[in-house]
């Protein structure tokens, strides 16, 4: 799978950075992150009690120290979500690149048709496409078909087919018409196709928060509180103590307990998340839907298309007898000559192969009346000359040939039986009131679906195909693909109430469809996603869309989803557990003086209380941005038992989190006595 | 240590599995309304009190209504309670002819009774009268229990119960509780109590010749069966001033293992129950488990200290290295140790020592049990309550860390559930810290300080941590009994106990409501070693990050300062 990564780390990204971190200290901005708005608020105190002590000539180099690393504490948070919009936005950019400058030809109400910019369409406006146009938004195709070269934003270059009615209906702006016209209707204004609405959300001012992310806010606020209340009370019992702290000192001690590092990273891993999803060609219209992909533990997935290649390929003709063979293989092939669907020209070029006619154009006979596929009858054939041939499922030739009062025997059960368990379709082949015989279809499964399906089960989620075929049939491919379950003969609504039931259990569901009659169930599914080739109802009903139209990638999506998750948590245990190493820092540094004793607290030896004070306000700045390209690519998620899980990321981040500090802040206190700062 | 102290030390922990066991069990049967082997005998009452009150047995309340009822039925009490002492001089059975109780003496008093803390500012035998004390006193210390063990009934319901509304009923959670539970348990240890010696009458007095030809008054009264819902309710309220110290509530060391037994029994049990109500008995192991492990870590610090014994002393040459200061020579150490850390870590707060005599990492470790807000065991039925909010905390951040919004049991943790947990564990802690501080900056506060130093701090640390924990037990050298003390330890009993049962109820609603998502290999097991690891490791960790610097400053400095030779 190709994924477009975007390196973050290059002037042309950082600089704007750089700056939006300075903007963004507005203290209206920073209120949309509660713990860095606490730490502004503080950070202006130290900042005064700085200015007082110039103007009273007191010593303020120390304050002033403390002030600034405070300061670059919040702009390096502020840097790491700038960094994070910038690539998203990046990313966002390079797909619709070649959206703004084209033009459409709109259709009016009197059929004529006017060159207006493609900014000025609107929804339900009609427009007019020809060869060699770019598709200036995204539609649905009202009539025509064409062939579009999609590259621009899949990547791949093989052109695809996209017509009206069916489910290949839907057009994405930034796309272009190779050969064809087509009519389309508009479905969405200029920014809010589903790249804008994206594009919204990497951009942190218009993000919605998650119900996730709002929770661990809650979390960071409540330690945030706890924290206030230890530090103010802090100074009286010492203030008993006959100790006086001073108010930076204080200041110091609380903005390294709160959660600083988390809450500062925390817009940005969320955005990051988004990012990922956009580099590989994903486009969420939710976040909640994102962060909902990393609990699914149910897939449906259509057998068509997703587990096996589309079409089923004829490999045989079973005749009933086998003096009829060649009877069979006439009728089939004349039955077929006209059938346009992939099995009947396989069932073509099978019989052809067998009767020895290579090459060789064979038309239909005049006069004859052919009979379309439908999906009530099941069937479809030729009548011509009086011979009524058809081909089609056990059940509608049983329907077929009961008409002529011939009923179905036992051999030829016994033969679609056989073909049945073997993983394939049968297809009978009956000419007026005789069966003649019938048609192995063999189904193709894709390159590396059952890797992939193993992969989805050691996640812990439990994938379901769904299928029209009859159950043999469809255990046969369930087996070879190595799904969980699977349901055959099922109708439209048969996804709809599938999910719903999984649900009333309580599994979360993703589903992946493509088609109109799939929009009830996208729309019913926790996580929906939408081939971008599929209809546009399908597309409104689904809260990410795959560009690539390519339904193996919903692994993807599950990994982001998790990857998201894990890198909140895992940042979070880091945070809380950095603060055991501050308080060894912190507190002897304040009473030492009067109470020697404590020394023992001092377990990291500092140099001096100054010192001591101002590496741990140090580690504290400096970790946020050490941590930006963790936030930004996600810890990694390796499929694996939940347990195993936790316990590599607790030893990670819990208990590396409990070390690190310590050393961090030797480090620190060593160069601040070095550079006698002081 | 003797033989007799390691046979209660080994014995202990496994009478009470097997006890808690048992009666986790039972308590599981009876609070899903199943047929047990009391049935028989309780039914019929039951049914009558639920006529006689006009009880719809069948209703299910919505969380709301069950919070409301549980809320006016807490609160009715307390001011009957404080209208009790109010009028007790003209009330029968009042041998002594006490007059009424001290206003803020009387709020304090009757705020502690009804929220199942029992802190004692006032001396008992020398205030109340008998009437107060079993009409009251007694009745609150069934009442609250009961009414504790109701709401965790109902946090337990909103974990089993899917897409429901309702998370049972209050009053018929709250009988049952007191029919099934409380009373049989208070018979038997009665029953046991006297048979040992302790005082069970309704005359006021006895006056005895002493040998010196002196005359002595000696207090007596229905001691035993105070004494016995005083364990069994985690209540602590003593009938003496002396409480478990005293030889007519604690007479032998045999007494004593009852008395530990009795105030573990209920909320030891309570985790098996869940285990049983949830059918996932492995769960309940495990908060079990989790319990018993910082137990046991505390107490085993607890003990080392005090079996070594105060440096000062020794090199004086006055003892063999243990510390006896404030304990009782018939208990000992080890009684008076494990007492000590059993009543802390339940929200009982009877003692049978004086606590404010610990070596001060003993104290510190008492201190700890109450102020990571009673989940060690903890009282009966908050205390799990407590330790399910830290489950909460703990699943949020495992569920992250395995990539899964997270659940707890089934149940999405989500914003409210995290708001509610957050409350429940960190009001108490704010509170302790919140009015130390006011108490320690204020000479109204200072006043009454016995102690100067780290010490002093300590004891007001102890008495905010032990209110706001709703254990109630002293740290003795603060003289409790003022108007500033009974007004702010009422205000973190009430904030202990409400912050934590509403909040919970709460909770319960907005779980019962959800759906519970199946198990499967990417869900993390909450019943396993990791689980537990994991649970101890936050309450730890939270307890430290929030006291760190109190602690430090007073009983970890009053540790060093000793060690150099510095008291206070």
């Amino acid at each position: 799978m190709k994924s477009k990564k975007i390196n973050i780390w290059q002037s042309k990204f950082i600089l704007p950075a750089v700056r939006d971190s300075v903007k963004k200290l507005h203290p209206l901005a920073m209120a949309r992150n509660p713990v860095m708005f606490v730490v502004e608020l503080v950070t202006v105190m130290t900042t005064l009690i700085v200015v007082s002590d110039i103007f009273t000539g007191r010593n303020f180099l120390f304050n002033l120290q403390i002030s600034l690393w405070l300061w670059f504490t919040i702009i390096f948070a502020n840097f790491a979500e700038a960094l994070a919009e910038g690539q998203g936005r990046a990313q966002a950019e390079s797909l619709k690149k070649n959206r703004s400058e084209s033009t459409a030809k709109r259709l009016g109400p009197g059929g004529q048709s006017e060159v207006i910019s493609a900014l000025k369409l609107k929804k339900e406006d009609t427009i007019i496409l020809e060869d060699g146009d770019t598709i200036p938004g995204d539609g649905d195709v009202i009539e025509g078909t064409a062939l579009i070269d999609e590259s621009a934003i899949t990547g791949e270059s093989a052109p695809v087919i996209r017509e009206s009615g069916g489910d290949r209906s839907g057009v994405t702006g930034g796309t272009r018409v190779l050969s064809g016209k087509l009519k389309v209707r508009i479905t969405a204004n200029p920014g809010e196709s589903f790249l804008d609405q994206m594009i919204q959300m990497v951009e942190s001012a218009k993000r919605q928060k998650t119900p996730n992310e709002k929770a661990l806010n809650v979390l960071l606020i409540a330690l945030t509180i706890v924290f206030v209340v230890v530090v103010v009370t802090l100074k009286y019992f010492a203030g008993y103590m006959g100790v006086g702290v001073t108010v930076s000192v204080l200041i110091a001690l609380l903005i390294c307990l709160m959660p600083t590092t988390i809450g500062g990273l925390l817009p940005a891993i969320g955005i990051a998340g988004m990012d990922r999803l956009l580099r590989y060609n994903f486009i969420a219209t939710s976040g909640r839907a994102v962060e909902a992909s990393g609990d699914v533990d149910v897939v449906l997935m259509d057998k068509t298309g997703t587990i096996t290649l589309g079409n089923r390929m004829a490999t045989e003709f079973i005749p009933l007898h086998e003096e009829n063979e060649k009877e069979l293989i006439d009728a089939a092939l004349l039955s077929s000559l006209a059938d346009d669907t992939p099995e009947g020209r396989s069932i073509v070029v099978l019989a052809k192969e067998k009767l020895g006619m290579r090459g060789g154009d064979i038309r239909a006979p005049e006069g004859a009346v052919f009979i379309p596929f439908s999906a009530e009858a099941r069937m479809s054939g030729i009548d011509w000359n009086g011979r009524k041939i058809r081909k089609g499922s056990l059940e509608s030739i049983k329907e077929f040939v009961a008409a002529h009062g011939t009923p179905i025997t036992d051999r030829v059960e016994k033969i679609v039986a056989g073909i049945a368990t073997e993983g394939s379709t049968p297809l009978l082949v009956a000419e007026n009131e005789k069966i003649l015989g019938a048609i192995r279809l063999k189904d193709v499964l894709k390159e590396g679906i059952s890797g992939r399906i193993a992969k989805l089960r050691q996640m812990g989620i439990k994938s379901i195909m769904i299928t029209g075929d009859n159950p043999l049939t469809a255990a046969t491919i369930a087996a070879e693909a190595g799904v969980d379950d699977f349901v055959a003969e099922a109708k439209p609504s048969t996804k709809l109430e599938l999910i719903r039931r999984y649900q009333g259990m309580g599994h979360l569901v993703a589903m992946i469809g493509d088609g109109t009659n799939d929009a009830p169930a996208l729309a019913q599914a926790d996580v929906a996603v939408a081939m971008n080739a599929g209809t546009q109802a399908a597309r409104e009903a689904a809260n990410i869309v795959d560009l690539d139209s390519n339904p193996t990638k919903l692994l993807d999506i599950v990994e982001i989803g998790k990857q998201i998750l894990i890198t909140r948590g895992a940042l979070t245990t880091f945070s809380v557990a950095n603060d055991v190493a501050k308080y060894f820092a912190i507190v002897p540094a304040i009473f030492i003086a009067q109470y020697p004793q404590l020394k023992v607290l001092d377990i990291m030896n500092l140099t001096s209380q100054k010192s001591a004070v101002l590496a741990a306000v140090i580690f504290n700045a400096v970790i946020i941005p050490l941590l930006i390209p963790l936030a930004l690519r996600g810890v990694r998620y390796r499929p694996s038992s939940a347990t195993a899980l936790l316990r590599r990321n607790l030893l990670i981040y819990g208990l590396g989190g409990l070390v690190l500090p310590f050393i961090g802040i030797k480090l620190i206190d060593m160069i601040i006595s070095l550079l006698k700062m002081v | 240590m003797t033989l007799n102290d390691w046979l209660c030390i080994l014995l202990l922990p496994i009478i009470l599995i097997i006890l808690a066991f048992g009666l986790g069990e039972f308590m599981a049967k009876v609070f899903s309304g199943t047929r047990t082997f009391l049935t028989p005998v309780i039914a019929p009452v039951e049914q009558l009190l639920y006529r006689l009150f006009g009880v719809d047995e069948k209703e299910d309340m919505s969380w709301k209504t069950y919070a409301l009822s549980l809320v006016i039925f807490n609160i009715v009490g307390i001011a009957a309670l404080f209208i009790l002492q109010a009028i007790q001089g003209m009330l029968p059975f009042n041998p002594q002819k006490f007059g009424a109780v001290r206003w803020d003496t009387a709020i304090n008093t009757a705020i502690s009774f009804g929220t199942n803390t029992n802190w004692q500012a006032y001396s008992g035998e020398q205030t109340m009268s008998y009437l107060t004390q079993m009409l009251g006193l007694s009745v609150q210390n069934f009442l609250s229990a009961a009414i504790g063990m109701a709401a965790l009934v109902a946090v337990i319901r909103g974990f089993i119960r899917k897409t429901s509304a309702a998370i049972g009923n209050f009053w018929v959670d709250l009988t049952r509780s007191i029919l099934y539970v409380l009373l049989p348990l208070v018979i038997i240890l009665s029953l046991l109590l006297v048979s040992q010696g302790v005082v069970q009458t309704l005359s006021g007095s006895v006056t005895a010749q002493t040998l010196d030809g002196g005359r002595q008054i000696i207090a007596v009264g229905p001691v035993a069966s105070q004494e016995a819902i005083k364990e069994i309710g985690t209540n602590g309220g003593g009938f003496f001033n002396a409480n478990s110290a005293h030889p007519f509530e604690n007479p032998t060391p045999f007494t004593n293992f009852l008395e530990i037994l009795g105030l573990l029994l209920i909320p030891a049990a309570l985790p098996f129950t869940f285990g049983a109500m949830l059918k996932n008995r492995r769960q309940g192991i495990a908060i079990f488990a989790a319990m018993l492990i910082l137990y046991l870590g505390g107490l085993s610090i607890f003990a080392a200290n005090e079996m070594h014994g105060n440096p000062l002393l020794e090199k004086a040459g006055v003892t063999s290295g243990l510390n006896m200061e404030g304990k009782e020579v018939r208990l000992g150490i080890v009684n008076s140790v494990l007492f000590a850390h059993s009543t802390t870590v339940t929200s009982c707060g009877a003692v049978n020592s004086m606590h404010d005599s610990m070596m001060p990492l003993g104290g510190l470790i008492l201190m700890f049990n109450m102020a990571i807000g009673e989940v060690i065991f903890g009282g009966v039925g908050v205390g799990l309550i407590g330790m399910l909010c830290y489950a909460i905390l703990t699943m949020f951040l495992a569920g992250l860390m395995i990539g899964r919004t997270p659940e707890l049991m089934g149940k999405k943790l989500e914003l409210f559930e995290m708001v509610m947990a957050l409350v429940i564990i960190l009001t108490p802690a704010i509170l302790l810290l919140l009015l130390s501080g006011i108490a320690i900056s204020t000479n109204t506060g200072l006043s009454s300080l016995g102690n100067s130093g780290p010490h002093g701090l300590s004891e007001i640390i102890y008495a905010f941590a032990s209110t706001a924990g709703n254990n109630g037990s002293a740290f003795a050298g603060l003289n409790a009994n003022t108007i500033f003390y009974n007004l702010t330890t009422s205000l973190a009993m009430l904030a202990g106990r409400f912050s934590t049962i509403i909040p919970a109820l709460a909770i319960a609603g907005s779980l019962a409501g959800k759906k519970i998502v199946p198990a499967s290999t990417a869900t993390f097991p909450t019943n396993g070693l990791l689980f537990v690891i994991m649970l101890v490791s936050v309450i730890i960790v939270v307890g430290a990050l929030t006291f760190f610097p109190v602690f430090t400053l007073g009983p970890f400095l009053e540790h060093l300062l000793l060690m150099t030779g510095k008291t206070f």
